[in-house]
């Protein structure tokens, strides 16, 4: 059940407008549960009621943020039913586990937790309260847990097998689903990147504050927290940021060698800091792909396969294939799947006519060419490459966003221990133009993600244009423009809503 | 454990989220009293203060019930939720709206005034339950999808689950829902305000809802015991037509007969004693029978060789539990992880008890930095 181009690129637009929007409200939630969760702990520790302010108001701004996170999370769990009904049956055994897990385990705790958090003040004893707030961070991360290890599974497929007889894969090690390793860095990468940008957040409008010269004492203390734990948390997103990219080396190639721009595989080969692709490039035609870069010797082998000599495949070998390193071409793989498509087209025929010797044959070539099944629905071997541009750019505006971020912690938090953080005003104006900046490192981050893993819903086994619903195109389009207006009308009211909470400042708090 | 065992199993556990969901829609029942119940601005923050410490429990509990249907039964969420198109965007389009509006109306700035958000309230209150009744009502009458040898499936008709609101019986499903979630929600503020001007209202509202929730919940229980149903051969899978299927399946398992009883009778109990004797505990005798009566009429639907998905296309694509689950492996692991709903149903009790011990008043709203 193949579909058009044009209900696949639609059904991606929508599920990627949901995710881009989601993403712009859940980083922050993520960190600023725990940053919150931190000032409370330090109120209760030392009963200073300066402490209890500047921990109700971050938690006003959490409000607001967390609500329309919220909403289009909601969304996004149900498209995969309405956008992605194939991808719901076929991989549907192992991937829903996670998400009712999540459910259960991480939601209710909460929105549970939530209610006391923020009605509970004066109904709850003050250590009931801080734990409600811990509770609430914990369960915010939990939620992130299962949805990032299902996110990770379907860019590294493990502890399953194809059913023919149901014709989808069926789980078989929960434990290999829970411990995949492409699942743990990611979540690992990602809520640390939360933590940064809740952190941004919080040291940019305090650093407002600063120059604005008006809530001082409660701007200068909320600095002192965020930028402790932004520090520590952007070391640890360095880290996990490289664990990421092993994991991709290993497990997706194609994705790593798209966010490089790197074409033509090499040992020793390096990472281009700064860079210009050449838009006229193509697959194969041995042209330089780099207008002008700047590239670090031995960088890609170091990170992605943690050896200085390493052979990194490029775009070539692995659409072409290379004899010497045993890569096998996009071609040969698409035949080979297509011979496993068509021995389980004949499995099915055969079990249904009870011819049990020709079913078991048939089952014997699917068997040997299964592994190779998802290639078969491919057109033409380019199909295989992701948007390179985008990988590439998103990728190293990510990175290089990173380093700007721990550069700016470390900062703000020498001037904050020095006391002179209310002087430099340069840091100040620096902290608040880098909370955008934020946004866009968590946005082109998922963008790295997601756009460079394609053709894939599931990593060699299902491409997009198998996984989308069987429905009309219209009614795609109709829900994604209802949904674009219905998201951009509420991000507007948001950010005018929070920038007015800014204003009013930690008074009434 | 067979494998049957688990799928029964798990569709008894998704009746019970899909019944304590429907006892949750007091708080849509709720935001659409807002007017009727509230005459001045510090009654309506009253009403939507104490709404708004519970909606996000009602939103986990629809987002837990499509976890589990996805989990436990995933070619029931691609037949539905890919062929039921507009139904289910609908559903999701209610429960966008409900999220923000909370956190929006009474704050300064907010774009687009407080009315706005109270309407945003009203259309997830009304129009967003009676979605979700039409929705649960397609159990019963059908859907129009076939289901190909590979598992695959598509809708047959263009209108992608709009056809769905022109069936008399889904439009009752719906619209029973909305009156119960209304009637629920008046009972509710019974319990938990202490403001004498609202519930002097609340007698009046509860008895008209209660008046159309009950002819359209006989209609609905008539039609589903005494219409015709489907069943399957365990053996081989074909599906055929039977008359008073489910009246049947209550007969053959008594059990089940019984608890339906005893939950309507509670139902009827809690709405008693509000009317008559001004009961504020009511809620929770109704909420007993609404969880109960809810949980058998889902828990009939899968039992005992039924359908619980007709589809109108094509008569043997009709999902049963047993051809719609996931996999052995799946439903076991799932069934361990379930051992934690004890726990969670346990801190959330705590904590609806602490929140809960003192009726909420506005001053109380007045004296709290972040309220709705």
């Amino acid at each position: 059940m193949e579909h058009t181009d044009l209900l696949i690129d639609w059904s991606r637009a929508q599920f990627a407008l949901t995710a881009l929007y989601h993403w712009l409200f859940v980083p922050l939630t993520l960190g600023l549960t725990f940053i919150v969760a931190i000032m409370e702990t330090i109120y209760v520790k030392t009963g200073d009621e300066q402490w209890k302010t500047i921990t109700k108001y971050w938690m006003g701004l959490l409000a607001i943020n967390f609500a329309i996170g919220l909403a289009t999370g909601i969304i996004m769990e149900f498209e995969f039913g309405t956008n992605w009904s194939n991808y719901s049956w076929i991989v549907g055994d192992i991937f829903g586990a996670p998400l009712a897990i999540e459910g259960l385990m991480a939601f209710f705790m909460e929105s549970t937790f939530f209610a006391v958090m923020f009605f509970g003040w004066n109904k709850v004893s003050k250590k009931m309260h801080l734990l409600s707030t811990w509770l609430v961070a914990i369960g915010s991360n939990l939620s992130a847990l299962w949805i990032l290890l299902a996110n990770g599974w379907m860019q590294h497929p493990v502890g399953m097998n194809f059913n023919p007889d149901t014709a989808r894969n069926e789980m078989e090690n929960f434990w290999k689903v829970l411990f995949n390793p492409n699942g743990v860095s990611k979540f690992l990468h990602t809520v640390s990147s939360g933590y940064v940008l809740a952190s941004l957040f919080v040291i940019g409008i305090s650093a407002w504050y600063l120059l604005k010269k008006r809530d001082i004492e409660f701007a200068k203390k909320s600095i002192i927290v965020a930028s402790t734990f932004g520090l520590i948390s952007s070391i640890y997103l360095i880290t996990t940021g490289d664990e990421s990219a092993h994991q991709v080396a290993l497990n997706q190639p194609m994705k790593l060698a798209s966010m490089e721009g790197l074409y033509e595989g090499e040992n020793r080969a390096g990472i281009v800091a700064i860079g210009l692709l050449d838009g006229s490039k193509e697959i194969g035609d041995k042209k330089e792909p780099f207008l002008a870069k700047f590239e670090i010797p031995n960088a890609l082998s170091l990170l992605g396969y943690h050896k200085l000599d390493a052979f990194v495949p490029g775009i070539d070998d692995l659409v072409n294939g290379n004899k010497e390193h045993n890569i096998i071409s996009i071609y040969q793989k698409m035949q080979m799947g297509k011979i496993a498509l068509k021995a389980l087209s004949e499995y099915k025929k055969y079990k249904e006519a009870n011819d049990t010797i020709h079913m078991q044959k048939a089952l014997k070539i699917f068997e040997a060419h299964e592994k190779y099944m998802g290639y078969g629905y491919l057109k033409k071997p380019t199909d295989a490459v992701p948007n390179i541009e985008l990988s590439f750019y998103s990728f190293h505006t990510m990175v290089g966003l990173g380093f700007w971020f721990l550069l700016l912690f470390i900062f703000t938090l020498y001037f904050s221990i020095r006391g002179k953080i209310e002087d430099k005003k340069y840091i100040q104006y620096l902290a608040l133009f880098t909370i955008p900046l934020g946004y866009v490192a968590q946005e082109t981050g998922w963008i790295t993600a997601e756009v460079g893993r394609q053709p894939w819903a599931i990593q060699d086994m299902l491409p997009v244009g198998m996984a989308t619903s069987n429905i009309a195109t219209t009614s795609v389009v109709i829900t994604f423009w209802l949904f674009a207006t219905l998201f951009t009308g509420l991000l507007i009211a948001e950010v005018k809503i929070m920038l007015k909470q800014i204003k009013i400042g930690f008074e009434g708090y | 454990m067979d494998l049957l065992t688990l799928q029964e199993y798990w569709w008894f556990l998704v009746s019970i989220i899909g019944a304590l969901f429907v006892f949750m829609t007091f708080v849509q029942g709720g935001q659409t009293l807002l007017y009727s119940l509230g005459h001045t601005e510090d009654e309506r923050d009253l009403l939507i203060n104490s709404l708004g410490q519970k909606w996000e429990l009602t939103f986990t509990m629809l987002v837990m019930f499509g976890g589990a249907l996805f989990a436990a039964f995933p070619l029931f969420y691609a037949v539905s939720f890919g062929g039921a198109y507009y139904i289910w965007m609908g559903i999701l389009f209610c429960f966008i709206i409900q999220a923000v509006a909370y956190e929006y109306r009474k704050k300064p700035d907010n774009l687009y005034g407080e009315r706005f958000y109270e309407n945003l309230l009203y259309i997830n209150g009304s129009v967003g339950i009676f979605l979700i009744g039409v929705a649960l009502g397609t159990l019963f009458t059908g859907g129009n999808f076939i289901v190909n040898s590979s598992h695959l499936s598509h809708w047959t008709m263009q209108s992608y689950g709009l056809e769905a609101l022109f069936n008399p019986f889904n439009i009752a499903f719906g619209l029973m829902l909305v009156f119960l979630s209304r009637l629920q929600a008046g009972l509710y503020f019974l319990n938990s305000l202490d403001a004498p001007t609202i519930i002097n209202r609340i007698k009046k509202v509860v008895t008209i809802n209660f008046i159309m929730f009950l002819i359209l919940f006989l209609l609905v229980l008539g039609t589903i015991l005494f219409s015709e149903g489907l069943i399957y051969n365990s053996a081989t899978g074909i599906v055929s037509v039977k008359s008073m299927k489910f009246l049947y399946t209550l007969l053959d398992i008594p059990l089940l007969f019984v608890l339906l009883i005893v939950g309507i009778l509670f139902l009827l109990y809690g709405v008693f004693i509000a009317l008559i004797k001004n009961n504020q505990k009511a809620i929770w005798f109704t909420s007993f029978g609404v969880v109960l009566t809810v949980m058998i009429l889902m828990v009939i639907l899968g039992l005992n060789n039924s359908v619980y998905y007709p589809s109108l296309a094509d008569i043997q694509s009709s999902l049963t539990i047993e051809n719609s689950s996931g996999s052995y492996y799946t439903l076991s692991v799932m069934a361990v992880v379930s051992v934690l709903v004890p726990i969670v149903i346990g801190y959330i009790f705590f904590v609806w008890r602490s929140m809960n011990k003192t009726k909420l008043t506005i001053d109380e709203i007045k004296s709290n930095s972040h309220h709705y």
